[in-house]
């Protein structure tokens, strides 16, 4: 299992979501971040003022998948996420040692699947 | 200690506000009485216009308020509203004690320094005649309407000086400086200029509804606070430029603004007391003029200097335009209106910008009501018009009609005085306030907020507590259940997803 965590700008998100949710990846979750990189911050005025503002906000997305998805969801998000100008952000893949359903308790890889159509669902 | 301090104060309270009740019958009652007869008819009408332009002008209290909270952080925002409620209840018991009496008891001579007649508005004589020859005896509105218009006045001038000292100054500051300002500092100041003290009636000098007596006397005391107040942490950075602290909030700064224009209008017209003599609607229509005035010059001053409309500053272009209008509201014709509202603009954005850099003052006060309120006082030297100096009885023509500097030179050495007496004891009132309970809140205080410090609460709660912690419970429209099928886009279901983003699925 890997967490795909990435840092992107925040109109990348609905095409990404919208394209992992066709492949069958509905799970993710997002947060407003802000964070600094390459991209340089930007002057504001305020009242004859200036104010420096070197942090920007971006959009972080987790998403938990089987090993061989890894690849289909990072490309997914290098598809939409990439601008090609400085600021588009980053994508960082990491290991995770365990997968745990809440509402039913089932663990391991069975959790990160979509569920199937035909599967016993409870209402 | 501070407790039994509070106690012993309240109960003092209580024995001196019961002290007219020895002092027998109202005045108005008697006098009415002994005539037998009703009011004259032109009473009753002019009494109703006092009342609705004091009311308007008691609103601009919410002006203020959501001025001030609006170029505040949104960790200072509920201690503007406590403050405001405050400091007009404070006021108005000093100036219904003594307050009213300074400013516009009869002296021991026209033009005198101070009134010392009409103590909580009793012993006045004949109500008709009462506070004659001073301002308030061109109008015969009741004595009562015309208290109200002035205490209106007074908590206005009073609102003004906290601008400056937002998000720093102590709450006792307030109260303390409340009780001097309102019976002392603001009575003798406008006693002086309108309520026929020795500058008015003396030397001639021209206000017609306050920009020396009401805001310059405000912003003096505004710079008194700040001078011994200081900046706010981190206003200026360790190479010791200015750093913008931007406020949390433009819409309501801008309806304050939008609401003391408003108010304006019972300010200015106001000030004729006079419903019957028909000044007001012309009066009304300078103040519109001068306001507008005031945004053009700020709107086109903020576009030179930064290139961009900066929301703030055409917010005080307002205010500015309509400082300046202030006092020669009641002196110009209605072309010198837009032309004294428009450099009065210009004024107040240059004026920001040159205090900024030495001066932390988050809302502008010392420009949009002291500069200003100097170039509308010097304005009335500049553009009164014979007929109105006539009409009015005060003062001369300014400098366009007769070429004379005669009236301009007065105007200047009023404000000057007007200047020099409240800056003096204001600051006097705040180096005795911070040798004893101090001024400022301690540097933890000023980052954690004045809401949650001095009020125990923020003025917006769910921005600074985490939702579980406050019982919020469920944020967000309720999904329905998960059914089978729930990773196809189509149909209801997929509204449900775009409803529950990154809830697990």
């Amino acid at each position: 299992m890997k967490m795909i965590v990435a840092y992107i700008r925040h109109e990348a998100f609905e095409p990404i979501r919208q394209d992992l949710l066709d492949a069958g990846f509905p799970s993710l979750s997002i947060s407003e971040v802000k964070g600094s990189g390459r991209q340089k911050g930007i002057t504001e005025h305020y009242r004859g003022a200036e104010l420096a503002i070197h942090l920007r906000p971006k959009l972080k997305i987790e998403c938990v998948v089987d090993d061989e998805a890894k690849s289909l969801v990072v490309e997914t998000i290098l598809r939409h996420a990439r601008t090609g100008s400085v600021g588009d952000g980053k994508i960082f893949v990491l290991p995770v040692e365990e997968a745990v359903r809440i509402r039913t308790g089932e663990a391991g890889d069975e959790v990160l699947q979509a569920h199937p159509e035909n599967s016993e669902v409870p209402a | 200690m501070r407790r039994r301090a509070l106690g012993v104060g309240f109960a003092c309270l209580l024995l001196l506000l019961a002290l007219p009740a020895v002092a027998g019958a109202d005045t108005l009652d008697a006098a009415t009485n002994e005539a037998g007869s009703k009011l004259g008819a032109n009473v009753p009408i002019n009494t109703m216009w006092v009342l609705v332009t004091a009311f308007l002008v008691l609103f601009m209290q919410a002006g203020f308020a959501l001025l001030e909270i609006g170029f505040s952080r949104g960790k200072n925002v509920g201690t503007g509203i406590a403050k405001i409620l405050v400091n007009l209840s404070i006021a108005a018991m000093c100036y219904y004690a003594v307050g009213f009496a300074f400013a516009f008891g009869t002296g021991s001579s026209e033009g005198d320094l101070i009134g010392t007649t009409g103590w909580f508005l009793q012993g006045f004589g004949d109500p008709q005649q009462a506070f004659f020859p001073n301002g308030l005896g061109l109008s015969d509105a009741t004595i009562e309407s015309k208290w109200l218009f002035q205490f209106a006045f007074c908590a206005v001038s009073l609102a003004i000086v906290w601008g400056t000292t937002l998000e720093r100054i102590k709450f006792g500051a307030y109260v303390i400086y409340a009780i001097v300002f309102a019976s002392l500092i603001y009575p003798i100041g406008s006693h002086w200029v309108f309520g026929g003290g020795w500058l008015q009636s003396n030397l001639g000098m021209q206000d017609f509804a306050g920009s020396t007596a009401v805001h310059l006397i405000g912003a003096t005391g505004a710079l008194a606070a700040l001078l011994l107040l200081g900046p706010r942490k981190g206003k200026y950075g360790p190479d010791g430029r200015p750093r913008a602290i931007p406020g949390h909030s433009m819409p309501l700064a801008g309806l304050g603004v939008l609401i003391l224009f408003i108010g304006w209008f019972g300010f200015n017209p106001g000030s004729t007391l006079n419903a019957t003599d028909g000044r007001f609607g012309e009066v009304a229509f300078v103040t519109l003029l001068g306001a507008t005035g005031g945004v053009l010059g700020a709107f086109g001053a903020t576009m030179l200097k930064q290139r961009t409309i900066d929301i703030g500053m055409v917010a005080n272009g307002m205010i500015a335009g309509l400082v300046a209008i202030t006092a020669p509201s009641g002196y110009v014709e209605a072309w010198a209106a837009p032309i004294i509202g428009l450099i009065a603009g210009l004024i107040v954005v240059f004026s920001i910008i040159a205090i900024d850099k030495k001066l932390d003052d988050p809302v502008g006060a010392l420009s949009a009501h002291g500069m200003a309120g100097i170039w509308g006082t010097v304005s009335c030297g500049i553009f009164t018009a014979p007929r109105l100096a006539e009409y009015n009885a005060f003062g001369e023509p300014g400098l366009v009609y007769n070429g004379s500097f005669h009236q301009l030179g007065t105007q200047a050495l009023g404000f000057t005085v007007v200047f020099a007496f409240v800056f003096v004891a204001s600051f006097a009132t705040f180096f005795l306030i911070k040798k004893t309970i101090g001024l400022r809140v301690s540097e933890e205080q000023e980052d954690a907020g004045l809401d949650i410090v001095e009020h125990g609460m923020y003025g917006y709660p769910e921005q600074f507590i985490p939702a579980p912690e406050i019982g919020a419970g469920s944020v967000g429209p309720a999904a329905p259940a998960y059914s089978p099928g729930a990773v196809s886009p189509a149909g209801s279901t997929a509204t449900a997803m775009t409803a529950s983003e990154g809830a697990p699925a």
